[in-house]
């Protein structure tokens, strides 16, 4: 039996090695071949990481540790690294935000270099903040979920790592690759070709990771989070396969040509687009919402029959809602009308689950005062609430007519992703980490107070001058003069938008300062502070194996 | 079935996900490529030329699309402001589509000769000196890049996969064509506008020397939505969706 374990190990740590050396292969083949010197530079960054994945196995193969494991035997590695990447991505992201909304008031910001404009960073910033924070929050809450309820370790030994790290990897060669202007050309789906099929390869692996630590379970139902992640898991595959079908250029080149052409291309790319927003930004922080707040406020998920019922309707009903992105374009009427009405029946799944996720507190509303993470769990379904009644208001014809283009949807995808994303992926940071580093809590429960309330004055700023400048901007496009001609010339209303672009940087000043208190809260936790309040702390706040018995 | 079912059996469930999560995109999408009306018989669309694909690339590479849409839409201000509503045949040989979805500056599908090229190279060189409340970023360095054309053919190429109906010949020209389009009056020029007929050429950025990544720039927002024939189009007729 034993036996058998130390040859399985040395089974995976030899396969391991060899991808590791077929991805430094590649690498250097790309580093020295290709005359394209972005696809060189990312050629090195994938070799590096190949040499960097040999050296780690080797060394800890010949240790002849590879022990991973925590006291109950999960693996919790991966989990601290991705929590890790969030905070750092989720700050980086948000800067970058911030930036390009202070270039929109003050243009010389762009400062006229290749590198440094709104175009470039733009998608830097989306990606940083929805693939790279929002990602990795996925990767750390999803593997620390699935082996909590199911009773199991993760399946595989370097697989994890593989997928976490992967990821990063994934990250690095895209940002890089937008500051060089190596893009698709595709809104949230901007990677090349090459990063798309390093990004393939890794969600495959992530997929089977968390099958096969499915198949592991000792438990025999499958959690309701499980159901979520796995839903997220295997769409955002669907998605970003067929979005990103395209014809390379030359192997060793960066630049592609999108397989589908006008109409065809700008469906599929707002049956992906919406359905990012859907499976990536919904279902998978649904799955965060269904563990963190039962767990955190002690109290059973409200209904059983709620989580299902809303669970197959979210699934079905989002993926027809991308043509909404279209309406009044070259898009066939009867595809806007579907996207449309399954919009607007979605609302009805949408505050089932937000239902389910608020009276979970039933019996324990005392929490929202006493606990801010428990306030930021909370608030953060409340904004998915209302942005999920604001998305199908805005996806009808004629209210679509005056908000589309405009700042109103940017501020509607902000009271999502600020409100509902971070929100609820800052509520999940601050249970994980003093419960994977074993800590008796948080460092300060009272820095988590003030990162809450200086990113919802930030958030609230934010949508309410989008929301005001969208609507003026939409009337002042529409605005006729009394001689029946149109009122604004286009410059006019850029002009008008300024005092609120202002504001809204602001407000994400704001919210970065929010993430920053976090970070530092976070780094004092991990590096094993003494809590200064640990006694205003909910016993949940400590790692499970350090909380008193329950009274 | 009860769902216990399905929460015990991870395979079942999955099946049961994927093939629901199908369904709509299948409906929506699959049609767009057979039903014929979609893509409305036009006169006058053509692919790009060599240096009209190689600005268009720019485009992308810049980001144009995270602040300029291309895609007017039927609503009577949006007509009276920038033109004819798109159709979905302007957009045919676009790989990938470039409609946008935010107007921080204006729309940008009909642009094409509703300016000088010289505002054009003025105005992407500093914004501020043609339109002082512009917000947008000035690109200088595109006036003093040279264009990088030598993989123009491969990339004509990749676009034949992909569907556009470039021809052996186009495509072993390309370099050619590329270079003749800032060459007015010229016999290079002329070989050219066989292949692309009525395409515009023009010494876009108005510097002599090598062609430049302005020059490319300039060629593709100068033709854009100027190819469709609108006297020869008929909104009622076959057409209507």
């Amino acid at each position: 039996m034993t036996d058998t374990k130390v040859e399985r190990h040395a089974f995976a740590d030899a396969a391991a090695v060899l991808g590791g050396a077929l991805g430094i292969g590649i690498g250097l083949f790309l580093a020295f071949q290709s005359s394209d010197p972005a696809m060189a530079l990312h050629g090195v960054l994938l070799a590096l990481g190949g040499v960097l994945a040999v050296v780690w196995i080797l060394s800890s193969a010949f240790r002849g540790s590879g022990s991973n494991d925590d006291g109950q035997g999960y693996m919790d590695g991966p989990i601290k690294v991705a929590t890790i990447a969030a905070v750092f991505w989720g700050i980086a992201g948000f800067i970058v935000g911030d930036f390009i909304a202070w270039q929109m008031a003050f243009p010389a910001l762009n400062l006229d270099l290749p590198w440094t404009t709104f175009g470039r960073l733009r998608p830097l910033h989306t990606s940083a903040v929805i693939f790279a924070f929002g990602g990795n929050a996925l990767l750390a809450t999803s593997f620390y979920v699935v082996q909590r309820t199911s009773h199991a370790r993760l399946a595989g030994r370097w697989a994890p790592y593989f997928v976490v790290w992967g990821y990063q990897l994934f990250i690095a060669i895209a940002g890089t690759g937008y500051l060089l202007g190596i893009t698709q050309g595709k809104e949230y789906a901007e990677p090349e070709w090459y990063a798309d099929l390093w990004l393939t390869i890794v969600w495959v692996i992530y997929f089977l990771v968390f099958v096969g630590t499915l198949a592991r379970r000792k438990e025999p139902h499958i959690y309701v989070a499980n159901w979520f992640y796995l839903a997220f898991i295997v769409t955002i595959a669907m998605l970003h396969i067929v979005n990103n079908l395209t014809i390379p250029v030359s192997v060793s080149g960066t630049k592609s040509y999108i397989l589908f052409a006008g109409v065809q291309d700008a469906m599929t790319q707002w049956w992906y687009g919406h359905n990012a927003v859907g499976f990536f930004l919904t279902a998978g922080f649904l799955g965060i919402m269904y563990y963190f707040i039962p767990k955190r406020v002690e109290r059973p998920v409200y209904s059983y029959r709620l989580s299902i019922v809303h669970f197959w309707t979210l699934i079905f009903l989002y993926i027809w809602a991308g043509p909404h992105h279209l309406h009044y374009t070259a898009l066939p009427d009867w595809a806007q009308t579907l996207g449309m009405t399954f919009s607007i029946m979605l609302w009805m799944p949408s505050w089932g689950g937000m239902i389910n996720g608020l009276m979970t507190l039933s019996g324990a509303w005392d929490k929202l005062r006493t606990d801010p993470v428990v306030r930021l769990l909370v608030v953060s379904v409340a904004f998915y609430g209302m942005s999920t009644f604001e998305g199908p208001l805005m996806s009808i014809k004629s209210v679509n007519s005056l908000s589309h283009y405009t700042d109103w949807t940017i501020g509607h995808v902000h009271s999502g992703a600020l409100g509902w994303v971070a929100m609820v992926s800052f509520g999940a940071i601050y249970c994980l980490v003093p419960w994977l580093w074993k800590r008796q809590g948080l460092y300060s429960l009272r820095l988590v107070e003030w990162h809450f309330w200086v990113s919802t004055i930030g958030i609230l700023l934010y949508i309410t001058a989008m929301w005001v400048s969208g609507i003026l901007q939409g009337l002042m496009w529409r605005a006729y003069d009394n001689l029946g001609f149109l009122q604004y010339s286009f410059v006019e209303t850029v002009e008008a938008m300024r005092p609120f672009y202002m504001i809204r940087a602001t407000g994400g000043l704001l919210f970065v300062l929010g993430s920053l208190i976090m970070a530092y809260n976070v780094w004092r936790t991990i590096r094993g502070d003494t809590p200064v309040d640990v006694a205003d702390q909910p016993r949940v706040a400590a790692a499970p194996e350090l909380r008193p018995a329950a009274a | 079935m009860k769902h216990e079912t399905l929460e015990k059996n991870s395979i079942l469930l999955l099946v049961c996900i994927l093939i629901l999560v199908s369904i709509g995109g299948i409906v929506q999408i699959a049609p767009l490529f057979w039903v014929e009306s979609t893509i409305e018989k036009v006169r006058g669309m053509r692919p790009y030329t060599p240096l009209e694909q190689a600005g268009r690339d720019i485009y992308l590479r810049e980001g144009c699309y995270t602040c300029h849409s291309q895609m007017i839409r039927t609503l009577r201000d949006e007509v009276e402001r920038y033109g004819h509503y798109s159709l979905a045949a302007e957009s045919m040989y676009d790989h990938p589509f470039q409609w946008g979805s935010k107007r921080t500056g204006p729309d940008l599908a009909r642009v094409g000769g509703k300016y000088s090229d010289q505002w054009h190279a003025e105005h992407m060189i500093n914004p501020r000196a043609v339109v002082p409340e512009s917000i947008m970023p000035g690109y200088p360095f595109l006036a003093t890049t040279p264009l990088n054309s030598a993989d123009i053919g491969a990339r004509m190429a990749a676009l034949r996969i992909a569907g556009v109906p470039y021809t052996d010949d186009m495509i072993k020209n390309a370099v050619a064509d590329l270079k003749a389009q800032i060459n007015p009056d010229s016999r290079p020029a002329r070989e050219l506008l066989k292949r692309y007929p009525k395409a515009k050429v023009a010494k876009f950025d108005g510097r002599p020397g090598e062609v430049s990544e302005l020059d490319a720039l300039i060629a593709y927002l100068q033709m854009l939505g100027t190819l469709v024939d609108f006297t020869a189009f008929d909104a009622s007729g076959p057409n209507l969706r």
